[in-house]
């Protein structure tokens, strides 16, 4: 983020916790202003807090990052009613694709195909049981507010429905707030697959190819890469169409990712649409050579887009691997502690996205992501030649992390060969 | 035999699942942590009666601390 304002000549402010106070982040702002305490609803969440640093530092505009307030469509519609600038898409847009439901039915409505299941919240279990037995078992329940794999539960029969339907709602309604669900049949086996779109104000929207996100931890990503290996022509062309028509049905300006399953088969569905930047941003970058962050902060200018579609190609390839302070041999239990020792790769065909040194505390208040390794290469090959070689020379010690992990998909048959699907961990698949 | 619970892993007390004189079985979350966004069960390793919470929510707990105790 900073990289990119300085390039623009622009200068940073960071905002933090007081568990932040030695961040590196902090250091590398032109000027940081702390929100409060460690608790994120106390500082990161804090939008009077950030509203008021941002006043204090007489900031021009407001860039929300890919966690936190990132998809908060309150936070956006403050920070312009603040009289600040939103990096990122529309309030109303944010809205809209966070709301799970009426996601869907804007998807349908805009032609994107969407998996079979309810256009509506389903009020009570007898509803979702006329769902699930259209759409056929097995089914997933969802949150309509949901996000990050929370409030969902596959449901593989009839009687299985009522307590999962139960346990759902109360856990959507203890993360979200709301206990809406909604019914969806559930495909087994398939990739995770994404377009990475952009829009500018004037309606103009284009793709910037697909990335494979496929091996997940509860339903969180781990390893993803562009282009998609194996994927059929047909598959991609359909995706970055769909992607494409359905960001511009909603004038969806600035960045955005929009998320389909692909089946065995080819065949493709809606998932979810990302309103903001996402942590796999460097992948795309790697790709095509655009910046994004530069792109984010010229559109949110009213710049119009500066490239045509044609101009935007996938010249590499690229994977990124996410180093989480889990503990892979635990169920990827979180490790939190102090970062002891680190020691990071550089070379050819490397970049490494760092929010840790040594010394550094590894809060439980926070996410566990640690730093994201990406390597790049003219072909698939090299790039998974210089991943192995990254990780190798990885070394973080003081909390455990995905590290094992890692090495072992990149050395995997599957990964090699591209045959993977989001399903892979809950069945075993790279266990040492 | 009276038998201590121990956190399983750092985090904050996120909720407690049950009280002094519940009966639970292995298992059972006793109470529920919160680290890094995740929400994580402290079981219980046995069937038996809750003798005593020992945390409060929103309290830190450090991996190996004593959470609860059964009778």
């Amino acid at each position: 983020m900073f990289r990119a304002c300085r390039q623009l000549g622009l200068k940073t402010v960071a905002v933090y916790s007081e568990a932040d106070r030695g961040a590196p982040h902090v250091r590398d702002a032109d000027e940081a202003v702390e929100i409060g305490a460690a608790p994120a609803r106390e500082s990161y969440l804090n939008v009077p807090r950030i509203l008021e640093a941002a006043r204090r530092a007489r900031a021009d505009a407001i860039h929300p990052g890919y966690g936190f307030l990132s998809e908060s469509w309150r936070f956006a519609e403050a920070v312009q009613q603040a009289g600040l600038v939103f990096i990122g898409p529309r309030p109303d847009a944010i809205r809209k694709m966070g709301d799970k439901i009426e996601a869907r039915r804007l998807m349908s409505a805009a032609g994107v195909s969407v998996l079979p299941g309810s256009f509506d919240a389903v009020g009570d279990v007898t509803r979702a049981e006329a769902v699930a037995r259209e759409v056929g078992y097995p089914v997933i329940l969802k949150a309509a507010a949901g996000g990050g794999g929370i409030g969902m539960a596959r449901v593989d029969r009839p009687a299985d429905l009522p307590p999962a339907f139960a346990a759902a709602t109360r856990r959507a309604q203890a993360a979200f707030g709301t206990a809406d669900l909604y019914v969806e049949r559930y495909v087994e086996r398939p990739r995770h697959v994404e377009v990475q779109v952009f829009g500018d104000d004037a309606g103009t929207v284009v793709h910037m190819h697909e990335r494979e996100c496929s091996i997940q931890r509860r339903h969180q990503k781990l390893v993803e890469e562009s282009p998609a290996p194996g994927l059929p022509a047909a598959t991609k062309d359909g995706l970055t169409t769909a992607a494409v028509g359905g960001a511009r049905a909603i004038g969806y300006s600035n960045a955005g990712t929009m998320e389909f399953l692909v089946d065995e088969r080819g065949g493709f569905y809606f998932l979810e649409m990302n309103a903001r930047l996402q942590v796999e941003h460097p992948v795309t970058e790697e790709v095509t050579g655009l910046d994004l962050v530069v792109a984010q902060l010229r559109a949110a200018a009213g710049e119009p887009l500066p490239w045509r579609q044609g101009e935007i190609v996938q010249r590499r390839a690229a994977i990124e691997c996410r180093v989480y302070a889990e503990d892979p041999s635990k169920g990827f239990l979180p490790s939190p502690g102090t970062v002891q020792k680190l020691e990071l790769p550089s070379g050819e065909g490397i970049r490494i996205e760092s929010g840790i040194e040594t010394g550094s505390t590894v809060s439980v208040h926070y996410d566990p992501l640690l730093l994201k390794l990406v390597a790049h290469g003219a072909t698939r090959a090299q790039a998974i030649e210089r991943m192995t070689d990254a990780l190798d020379r990885s070394v973080v010690e003081g909390v455990q992390t995905t590290i094992p992990f890692l090495r072992r998909v990149v050395a995997s048959t599957e990964f090699r060969e591209g045959r993977v699907h989001t399903q892979m961990l809950e069945q075993g698949a790279f266990n040492a | 035999m009276p038998e201590e619970i121990k956190a399983h892993i750092t985090g904050v007390v996120f909720q407690i699942t049950t009280k002094p004189g519940d009966r639970v079985a292995a298992g059972d979350a006793v109470i529920v942590l919160e680290s890094m966004k995740m929400e994580i069960p402290v079981e219980a390793p046995r069937a038996g009666a809750v003798k005593e919470i020992k945390v409060q929510e929103g309290q830190t707990v450090q991996e190996g601390d004593v959470v609860a105790v059964l009778e």
